[in-house]
């Protein structure tokens, strides 16, 4: 029997239930994926035959899956620039105390309340580009204040420059919208944070504004980056609610994620073994980004 | 400090009670009781169920009806949720699901449905073969088809034709001589709305029909007709060709916005089962009038039949109660109740055309006199696997318009499937 203090043992005892469905339902079923994504099951009852790698390579060699990635990639890089860029200067403005800064704040901050199914469906409206003589949305508003030289087919464009997709710009838009707010906060927080004393020492030394913000505010904001740039990447590897309800897969696949892919395989197409072979793909994706980060807070922690 | 340990106590047994109730199942059975599952949660299919169910309560009085709809994704939500019944050995009485390889390749292969042969033994005779074909497997039947949708239908603005002395092409020629003409005037010949991509697929069935008649349309199911043919490359040629010919933003819409702009005269036809005439008239439209609708182009004297059925499974907790159900599927009763509401023929070839208007009359008459092939876009023709690698060379297809890749897809599309 161990020996446990009173305390944590109630503790321990509050936190078995927890700990239990997480194993069963997270990790038990992460590791069922595995085993189906081994497995030759095609059909709507389970087939645990063993097929190998045979889903694997599948899905590597479906020219679906390859667009995929390369829109995976090029989101997460656009989406992740766009965020990071946009909330540090909303952060940086906001806390040099402009008048009205908190009514700022909020506006700022008040996409992230909503889901990203309503994002996707109001976007949709959004930059739906209408027909030649009866344009929609965005293109609309562009024509009407004279930009029509700047309406295009936004998400319904099929053409690529080497692999990126142009409709993914609507989608990196809609997305950034969403949680450029919420990257605005998490700066917010840390400049917050740094104390005035800094600053006016900096000043004290002639350093130039830019400067000061250059060398002194951004490199302690770093842990914040880096904790934003992990949570953002994460949501993008496994965006799925946003493409759906906005685009879905997109002419061509222009818009095709790794998600779609896998409930399209799963649930419409009932080939469950490459469905999971998409998902194990994603989660080692996930994985090689989250595992570090985690590692790493661990260390910290236990110093 | 006695309070706070009774809190914690508290907490922990509540923890475990949730756990517990997670893993509970709801097994109260009552004896008198129906679940019937589907996706028509709304508007005229909605309405036509219940009338149903009415039926089955006057004939059956005493037995609850339980409405068990899921909602959505053009049933891909409610076959997800089906899925995890199904596997779970918690099945409905009865469910909806698509005519043809949709169940027999996925229910049915998998012994999951009872044959349902004994319902059809007197009435056999009232059924057409070709839909009897749909839904039987190895010589069995295994399910009860309610009601039947065209997918072969061009529908045109019948005002904007007149104006510029057109007439509803026949052939495939006649229909790229009617579409230069328009684009000469102006006007977007075809309207598509592929945002879903089965519209393109559903488009590119028709042009496969016209081209390979039905016989060779359905021995592409079979293994008979080849993918790698002449007749299958010409029909993807000409796939392509028609879609020069269609509205350029065709693929940030769904079928109806498609069916609107021929309703405003922007597009002067669209391809698109029959549920379309439901829209137009919606739209206060009169058949005939308004709007107007012939074979599409080349498959005059086919009838592309997507249906939806009402099966068996095995372990189905009210059996007796199911079979009735199915029994008022199969009536000409039941399925003169549904199908006025639903916008959609009766499966039976004895329907009472009174209660049809001129459009579904129209259909009747084709369904009675015509060859039944099965849809593919609505998964009568091929299994869910098969149509989804389809359906991706499709996607492929429509922006790329690269014929012989898209041919080399489904090549081998049909070589994975039909070995199976």
């Amino acid at each position: 029997m161990f020996h446990f203090k009173k305390e944590s043992r109630i503790a321990f005892l509050s936190l078995l239930p927890t700990v239990i469905a997480v194993f069963i339902f997270v990790y038990g079923f992460i590791l069922w994926t595995l085993r189906v994504s081994f497995s030759d099951w095609i059909g709507v009852m389970p087939n645990y035959t063993f097929a190998g790698f045979s889903n694997y390579s599948d899905i590597f060699k479906s020219e679906r899956f390859q667009i995929d990635l390369w829109n995976t990639l090029f989101f997460t890089i656009l989406f992740l620039f766009t965020c990071v860029i946009g909330g540090l200067l909303l952060a940086i403005f906001l806390d040099r105390k402009l008048r009205g800064g908190s009514i700022f704040r909020n506006i700022f901050l008040f996409p992230m309340a909503v889901s990203f199914v309503v994002t996707g469906v109001a976007w949709r409206w959004i930059f739906n580009p209408g027909m030649p003589g009866s344009l929609n949305g965005i293109n609309q508003l562009l024509s009407n204040i004279g930009l029509s030289c700047l309406t295009w087919g936004w998400f319904t464009q099929s053409n690529h420059f080497m692999n990126f997709h142009v409709a993914l710009i609507s989608l990196i838009i809609a997305a950034a919208w969403q949680l450029t707010g919420y990257t605005m906060a998490m700066y917010l927080a840390g400049l917050t944070a740094i104390p005035v004393e800094m600053k006016e020492a900096a000043r004290m030394d002639g350093a130039s504004e830019f400067q000061m913000y250059r060398n002194v505010i951004l490199p302690m904001l770093q842990p914040i980056t880096l904790s934003v740039l992990i949570i953002l990447v994460h949501i993008s590897l496994k965006i799925f609610d946003l493409v759906y309800t906005m685009t879905g897969p997109g002419p061509g696949f222009a818009t095709d994620v790794p998600g779609i892919n896998m409930f399209e395989t799963t649930f419409g197409g009932n080939r469950y073994g490459e469905g999971a072979a998409i998902s194990i793909v994603m989660f080692i994706l996930v994985a090689v980004v989250i595992i570090p980060y985690l590692i790493n807070t661990m260390k910290r922690e236990n110093i | 400090m006695k309070k706070r340990k009774g809190l914690h106590l508290i907490a922990y047994l509540l923890g475990v009670a949730m756990l517990l109730t997670a893993f509970t199942f709801c097994g109260k059975q009552a004896e008198k009781k129906l679940e019937i599952f589907s996706w028509w949660t709304a508007g005229g299919e909605a309405e036509g169920l219940a009338e149903m169910f009415k039926i089955y309560s006057n004939e059956n009085p005493g037995i609850e009806i339980v409405n068990a709809t899921v909602a959505g994704g053009a049933g891909e939500n409610a076959k997800a949720v089906l899925a995890s019944r199904m596997q779970g050995g918690n099945p409905p009485d009865s469910f909806q699901v698509h005519a043809g390889h949709e169940l027999i390749d996925s229910w049915v292969a998998a012994g999951k449905m009872e044959p349902i042969d004994f319902i059809f033994s007197n009435i056999m005779e009232s059924y057409p073969k070709g839909v009897i074909d749909i839904i039987s497997s190895k010589g069995h039947i295994y399910s009860v088809p309610v009601n039947i949708h065209r997918a072969n239908v061009l529908w045109y603005n019948k005002k904007l034709f007149k104006k510029y002395g057109l007439k509803a092409p026949d052939s495939l020629d006649e229909f790229f001589t009617v579409a230069q003409k328009l684009k000469a005037k102006g006007v977007t010949p075809l309207a598509l709305g592929d945002k879903g991509i089965w519209s393109s697929v559903q488009l590119l069935e028709t042009v496969l029909i016209a081209k390979l008649g039905a016989n060779g349309y359905k021995g592409l199911w079979t293994g008979d007709t080849a993918w790698d043919s002449a007749g299958v490359k010409d029909a993807i040629k000409t796939f392509i060709k028609i879609l020069g010919y269609a509205n350029n933003n065709h693929n940030a819409l769904e079928w109806d916005g498609a069916a609107q702009l021929v309703i405003d005269g922007k597009c002067a036809m669209t391809v698109m089962g029959d549920w379309a005439e439901g829209y137009f008239k919606a739209k206060n439209l009169t058949p005939d009038v308004d709007f107007g609708w012939a074979p599409s182009p080349g498959t005059k004297g086919t009838f592309d039949a997507l249906s939806d059925t009402f099966g068996l499974p095995i372990g189905a907790p009210h059996r007796a109660n199911a079979v009735k159900w199915l029994m008022v599927c199969a009536s000409k009763e039941g399925q003169d109740a549904f199908n006025p509401k639903k916008g959609s023929i009766p499966s039976r070839i004895d329907g009472d055309k009174s209660l049809y208007d001129v459009y579904l009359q129209s259909a009747m008459a084709d369904f009675s006199a015509n060859d039944i092939v099965p849809s593919l876009a609505h998964g009568a023709a091929a299994s869910p696997s098969w149509l989804t690698m389809i359906s991706d060379a499709v996607t492929l297809l429509v922006t790329e318009k690269n014929a012989d890749k898209a041919d080399a897809s489904f090549v081998d599309a049909a070589k994975k499937s039909l070995k199976m």
